[in-house]
């Protein structure tokens, strides 16, 4: 039964992540042990028949070892895959970030770049527009020593460097810097499959006016639907999707239930 | 592909990406050209106006010859599709940054949507009220299509409107009239449902019927 009172219809995303890394698609525990998971295209064809909402590329190794991201693989999907296409990694520059949207990707995942010079979130949004313009977080819980709320501090390059930005604030500042959607992922959970850090979704969704993007832990339906009572917009998946645990459709026949879901 | 082949021209108004578009456009089996001369588009007899970001800088890029030679490739029995902005442009006006004539080509003026809902509208949302039309051939009222606007038309006839959206208040989310047709959503980007779209929108321009092993190719 579909709400007719509704001020908007737009449903919550289900959005399958497909990390690379020299062209293919590779997934690890908390980004450490990659195994080799097939073709980006060949899987991005497979997600979108499914019904996957959107795609997420995040081709993870190109920010500790500085080379370009490799295109030709984002012009194969595009010329295959007809729902929007979001690609990070490797975007430090407004010109990095044209050479991507004319190889078909519609936006930017922009995480480490973004740290290290946070001018360049406003520079993309002026000239794309802030719908393009996607700021990837990756939040760690913070060591409770002091018995008070320790919070999350931001950290790069697949988790391994601190920054000393605590998440929530960094978050406002990109949202006040021109990002349009925030992909948070908590380090702590990436690749375990015991669920999404709820109450850091729960504060982020509550203080961002533009969509959150619930990251890292999923490995049941319940832990979907989870992410999804925190206020997400949308829930990304990786490991669920690719071992076949459950396909993007049973997933969103599952939720279905509780939010607004497009069935394709 | 079997059949005549199927061409579409896509007016390239000097904004925005359009890649995405002449890719689905091909990969339904059309030869694409992307021009803005005016010898081109008065020829053409399907074409195609995308368009994202501000309604003012396409319009401006189209005053004159460009928009002449639209009106000429309609009286010859062309086809017109517009796409996001390039749906706003067919419209009588635009209020986004103070008042702009737009091409006059469908009834109604494009207005922000209301407050009170996140803005832009992005997303994938539902299109129902779904009209009879040759362009909605097998679409159903559960179809969603891929939205990226905070601008969306209003005072449209309700004649002309051939399926709603909602987002804040109810608006024309695919309009047609006559041969002229848009749509606020990004077919191009809203999966099979949006193929579909494009599909019937080439069929249609070229007066092909469905299923005659002269239609379009791709899924």
């Amino acid at each position: 039964m579909r709400a007719t009172i509704e001020p908007t219809g737009l449903t919550r995303r289900i959005i399958p992540c497909l990390d690379v890394a020299a062209g293919r698609v590779v997934k690890g525990v908390q980004f450490k042990n990659l195994t080799d998971h097939g073709d980006p295209t060949e899987a991005a064809a497979r997600y979108a028949a499914e019904g996957a909402d959107e795609i997420v590329f995040l081709d993870i190794t190109a920010a500790p070892e500085r080379r370009d991201t490799d295109l030709d693989w984002v012009r194969r999907t595009a010329e295959q895959v007809f729902i929007p296409l979001s690609v990070g990694g490797g975007v430090r520059s407004v010109d990095d970030g044209r050479r991507l949207l004319l190889a078909g990707a519609d936006k930017l995942g922009i995480n480490t770049a973004a740290v290290a010079e946070p001018e360049l979130l406003t520079r993309l949004a002026e000239r794309f527009g802030s719908q393009c313009v996607v700021l990837s977080v990756d939040a760690k819980r913070r060591d409770d020593t002091a018995g008070e709320d320790p919070g999350w501090e931001v950290v790069t390059h697949g988790g391994r460097t601190p920054t000393g930005l605590d998440a929530l604030e960094w978050i406002l500042e990109g949202i006040q810097r021109g990002a349009g959607e925030i992909l948070l992922t908590s380090i702590d959970s990436d690749g375990t499959k015991e669920g999404y850090d709820l109450e850091l979704l729960r504060r982020a969704s509550a203080l961002s006016p533009v969509p959150v993007i619930a990251s890292g832990g999923a490995g049941t339906l319940e832990h979907l639907g989870d992410a999804l009572d925190t206020g997400a917009a949308a829930v990304l998946a990786a490991s669920i999707f690719h071992q076949s645990t459950y396909s993007v459709g049973a997933v969103k026949e599952y939720l279905d239930r509780r939010y607004p879901i497009r069935i394709a | 592909m079997t059949g005549p082949a199927v061409s579409a021209t896509v007016i390239d108004a000097g904004v925005g990406n359009i890649g995405n578009l002449v890719r689905a456009l091909r990969h339904l089996g059309a030869e694409v050209g992307i021009t803005c001369d005016p010898a081109a588009i008065r020829s053409a007899r399907c074409l195609v106006l995308p368009g994202v970001g501000a309604f003012r800088p396409p319009r401006e890029r189209l005053r004159g010859a460009p928009e002449e030679a639209i009106r000429t490739a309609l009286e010859r029995g062309a086809c017109l599709l517009g796409i996001c902005i390039g749906y706003q442009l067919l419209f009588d006006s635009s209020e986004e940054f103070g008042t702009t004539d737009g091409l006059g080509l469908l009834g109604g003026r494009v207005t922000e949507l209301p407050g009170g809902v996140p803005l832009p509208h992005i997303g994938w949302n539902r299109v129902f009220g779904v009209a009879e039309h040759p362009l909605l051939e097998g679409s159903t009222e559960d179809d969603h299509y891929y939205f990226v606007h905070s601008f969306a038309p209003e005072g449209v006839p309700e004649e002309s409107v051939l399926g709603r959206c909602r987002h804040g208040r109810s608006f024309p989310a695919i309009t047609s009239h006559g041969r002229v047709a848009g749509t606020q959503f990004h077919p191009e980007k809203s999966g099979a449902a949006g193929l579909r779209l494009l599909r019937n929108y080439l069929a249609w321009a070229h007066e092909l019927e469905g299923g005659d092993g002269a239609t379009p190719t791709g899924d």
